[in-house]
């Protein structure tokens, strides 16, 4: 036995234990079970409650489970006389000021006060004077508050401290007035905060789109993997009869713990948006009418066919969301390829392709997620991881906490929720310059040899303390990491960056790793959904064409999947006039919009990630299967169902598939092992130069206008995390121009113009514009990044 | 210096200042307590929300870490008082010397119950203060920081003259 491992006795059984463990940790890990309400085995230990007492030899009084370190021959009672009767003395101090309003609460039924009530309370109260109220608060569109129910665990203040990083919930006054809140009014902002409603053990915190709609006892808990980032954190989905009700974490270690993002977590109510495509569509001679599937799926055949016939495959371009699953994406480039095109991308926001199959098998993470926790040092690259991978940057929070040091390379000041030791935040023409300088300060202390190409390049560089505090940090880890995040994919010189952040790595005995967009960013690429790569990463030799040169090319027909072209795109206006122009439109879609009504000729309503089987390769390069959780909603049919039946439709070999797990199978053996390896696939350079002059774009995507479902989904929609349609410029910008907050300006991009709201914003970078995506108000104005000129109107 | 804590003045920062070097660096929030009595003493005697994100701009500490401080000491006032803050003692000692007797005379007197302030926003008498530890003179009250001591309704009537 090791020296940190020690003997103790409870209730009569021997039990090993580590040294300084708190009694509960080794209860819990032997199943023996404490009564408590403030202990969390992810937070911090409080010891207000007081329920977890338990009897120890020795020890005079009863003693909190939580907050006693175990030692070496401790003899524990849980179940003594005792200790039952200091359990319920607990319980009726904390309900003297609990309502009784079980029957109307929503925690009702799931409550731990409910459930510890009917085992350690009395059936008659002794207290009978006033109970004390406490006023509700509004802190937000997500979460409820019933404050009057609050037992005062503080669980929700700590998770805000501890695991959000984000201090905003707090407990004011003292004694009986102590009260749970925010004190002013405001909507705790934090991308996790739902967690809190899971954390809260009674129902003074409750899910406010939730609120009302079911019982927990009349809902059945169903495995799925949440669709908005490259996580994959697995989810639960709350059902009742053939309804969605709600979203909750499903605990898994190694990737998102206990916790969920807003975004996972209230996505779902867009799966009843009233813009659900309930029957299949067909446009003629600009009137919709709905249809049945074979009707619409001879349209769809009798449409492409013409092309296909006269040769003319290579004018249909087929663009897909990452979002969509492993089976789906695999599906729709077999269909697409068997009809003789390989125009197929699923790479919409990125605009600069040129390494064809130099790139990586898939975006690689560079390490797994749960790696995280123990880096020493990571370099961010064009990220707001924050807001973008929440449970990535949650995991990176941890790393800092035991004394990571993180670094970044912004466009955007982003407001990271843990220390970021240094940091340069320059326009975008100006970050492959800021990498060759940190470059080159690595060159200088560590003496490496590069070649003489490298050197060149990077010759004129100016190295400043930044880019030295960069590379000490990153050489002097064990295990450091130079992330590149969704800017630096969307950036025009993302090769460049890529390459720069490569050799970064390399010389800094760094890991490369991408924080990919989607949650099956990395199934897209494996499953061949791009134009010069087949299923597995096998080079394609006829390569097509990729999303921006479809969109630029403007073809005669085109074939969505799960995209709003026009707001999911690298360059809106450009994709918006492409869909116009062509002949053809076919969008399998989940969704229907003004937009698509426009543009489309056949709307086909697929499934949603709660209504269809399927796979979805994560970030790590995990691979996670789920089943539907419900039907689809109306005549909406899985895409993968869709696809089997239009390779059927033009008789194509090998859509002969019973179920989705077909599929899988097929895919996979194509795929093999998934590798996951970035290095050397990044040795594209570039010339290290500004070309910019005049103001600069800068385009993020806002977390919840990620894709068509978060951005249907009502609630995250009222919170501050979507696009405002507005130009973000720093304060100088504005003095230039004679701008002020709320004015509006002209905005020109190319040929274009629009007219948007000013908004001051310091953290953008002088002579910059930041403009939020997937708003109709910038659809017109085009490329996410390039010149850019305003005035005001 | 940030925009928030712009709000505190020259003097406050720097008594900040003198009460952050007693502490550790990186303990900055040992000094909320008498970070927070400055602010309230160049306000006039009561922290508004403003006050409150300068204090916590300057310490480095999130919003609510100081509301919370603020609210759950009595010596904080969080909402607008008079100018003058009355502490009449009504524990032990100054109530067997005869302190209720004091306390009805000031809110007749004033015109306002315990824990109002008067209209004129001069005086405002804080809600059953607790020993102030001056039992030998008792009955007492702390007018702002002073102690007036062996009170009587008459005493009390004169000391209250000489405020502006």
């Amino acid at each position: 036995m090791s020296e940190d491992k020690i003997t103790i006795e409870v209730d009569g059984q021997t039990l090993t234990a580590n040294k300084g463990q708190m009694l509960i940790d080794v209860t819990d890990d032997n199943d023996i079970y404490v009564p408590r309400f403030c202990y969390h085995k992810k937070l911090s230990v409080a010891a207000n409650c007081r329920l977890c007492l338990v009897e120890i030899e020795k020890v005079p009084k009863l003693m909190p489970a939580c907050a006693t370190p175990v030692m070496d021959g401790m003899k524990v009672k849980t179940r003594t006389q005792a200790a039952f009767e200091g359990q319920k003395s607990i319980m009726e101090f904390l309900l003297i000021n609990h309502p009784l309003d079980c029957p109307i609460c929503d925690q009702g039924g799931e409550c731990e006060l409910q459930d510890l009530a009917m085992g350690y309370g009395n059936d008659v109260s002794r207290y009978q004077e006033k109970k004390r109220v406490v006023k509700d608060k509004n802190i937000g569109p997500l979460i409820q508050t019933d404050l009057t129910r609050c037992i005062h665990c503080t669980r929700c203040v700590r998770f805000g401290e501890e695991i959000a990083g984000l201090r905003e919930m707090g407990a004011t006054g003292r004694g009986e007035n102590m009260q749970i809140g925010t004190y002013i009014e405001k909507s705790v902002s934090s991308e996790m905060s739902g967690n809190i409603i899971d954390l809260c053990p009674v129902g003074a915190l409750t899910s406010k789109p939730f609120r009302y709609s079911a019982r927990s006892w009349e809902l059945v808990q169903k495995d799925a993997i949440a669709p908005h980032d490259s996580v994959g954190s697995n989810i639960h989905v709350h059902v009742k009869g053939n309804q969605v009700k709600r979203v909750v974490p499903a605990n898994n270690e190694s990737i998102n713990e206990v916790w969920i993002s807003d975004r996972d977590r209230f996505s779902y109510e867009a799966v009843y948006s009233d813009e659900r495509l309930k029957l299949p569509m067909v446009k003629e001679n600009g009137i919709w009418h709905e249809v049945d599937w074979e009707t619409a799926l001879d349209v769809v055949k009798n449409s492409l066919k013409v092309l296909v016939d006269s040769n003319e495959s290579d004018q249909i371009g087929t663009i897909a969301s990452a979002s969509s699953t492993l089976e789906e994406l695999y599906l729709l480039q077999k269909f697409i390829r068997g009809i003789g095109s390989n125009n197929i991308d699923s790479r919409l926001k990125q605009s600069h392709f040129a390494d064809k199959n130099a790139g990586p098998s898939f975006p690689y993470l560079g390490q797994s997620i749960s790696e995280f926790d123990a880096l020493q040092s990571a370099l961010l690259i064009g990220s707001n991881v924050r807001k973008d991978q929440p449970i990535i940057n949650h995991r990176l929070r941890k790393a800092v906490l035991h004394g990571a040091s993180v670094m970044a390379l912004n466009s955007v000041d982003y407001d990271f929720n843990f220390p970021v030791v240094a940091k340069s935040i320059v326009a975008p023409d100006l970050m492959p310059i800021e990498l060759a300088s940190i470059l080159k300060a690595l060159v200088e202390s560590t003496n490496a040899d590069v070649d003489k190409q490298i050197q060149q390049s990077i010759d004129k560089a100016i190295v400043s303390d930044v880019h030295r505090t960069i590379a000490v940090n990153l050489t002097d880890a064990d295990d450091a990491i130079v992330l590149l995040g969704n800017i630096a994919t969307a950036h025009p010189q993302f090769l460049l960056l890529r390459s720069l952040a490569g050799l970064i790595a390399k010389l800094s005995n760094s890991k490369l790793g991408y924080l990919s967009e989607s949650a099956n960013t990395s199934g897209a690429w494996l499953s061949g959904a791009l134009p010069h790569r087949l299923a597995g990463a096998k080079q394609q030799e006829n390569v097509g064409m990729n999303t921006l040169e479809m969109l630029e090319a403007q073809l005669k027909a085109y074939v969505l999947m799960g995209v709003e072209p026009e707001l999911d795109c690298y360059d809106s206006r450009l994709a918006r006039d492409a869909m116009k122009n062509a002949a053809f439109v076919v969008s399998l879609t989940a969704f229907r919009s003004e937009e698509m009504n426009d543009y489309a000729d056949v709307l086909l309503p697929i499934s949603v990630f709660t209504e269809t089987s399927g796979t979805y390769i994560n970030n790590e390069g995990t691979s996670q299967s789920f089943a539907g959780v419900v039907s689809p909603l109306a005549e909406a049919r899985p895409a993968w169902k869709v696809l089997r039946v239009l390779g059927n439709y033009f008789e194509l070999d090998g859509f002969d598939y019973q179920s989705s797990a077909d599929v899988l199978s097929e895919v996979m053996a194509e795929i093999g092992d998934i590798k996951c390896d970035n290095s050397e696939s990044w040795k594209i350079t570039g010339s290290i130069n500004s070309s910019a002059n005049g103001i600069q774009r800068i385009t993020e995507t806002p977390m919840n206008m990620i894709d068509p479902i978060s951005r249907r989904a009502v609630s995250l929609q009222k919170t501050d995390d979507v696009s405002d349609g507005a130009i973000h410029i720093n304060s100088a910008l504005a003095a230039k121009n004679k701008l002020t907050n709320d004015d509006s300006a002209n905005v020109e991009q190319d040929e274009s113009s629009a007219t948007l709201k000013v908004i001051i914003d310091d953290r953008v970078p002088d002579d910059c514009v930041l403009i939020q995506s997937a708003h109709p108000a910038q659809i017109s104005l085009g490329a996410s990044f390039g010149e850019i000129r305003i005035s005001k109107s | 210096m940030t925009e928030t804590t712009q709000i505190l003045t020259e003097h406050t920062r720097s008594e900040i200042d003198m009460w952050l070097k007693k502490y550790p660096e990186d303990k900055k929030q040992s000094a909320v307590l008498a970070a927070l009595r400055e602010a309230q003493h160049q306000n006039g005697g009561f922290l508004t929300t403003e006050l409150m994100d300068a204090v916590a701009a300057y310490l480095g500490l999130s919003n609510i870490a100081v509301y919370e401080v603020a609210s759950f000491y009595s010596m904080f006032e969080t909402e607008s008082v008079g100018r003058h803050s009355i502490s009449v003692c009504t524990n032990i000692s100054c109530m067997l010397m005869g302190s209720d007797t004091i306390v009805e005379h000031l809110e007749k007197k004033l015109g306002v119950k315990t824990g109002e302030s008067t209209k004129d926003g001069k005086f405002f008498i804080k809600v059953e203060e607790e020993c102030l530890a001056a039992c030998c003179g008792g009955p007492m009250m702390m007018i702002d920081h002073k102690y007036y001591e062996n009170l009587t309704p008459e005493r009390v009537d004169e000391i209250l003259d000489e405020f502006e």
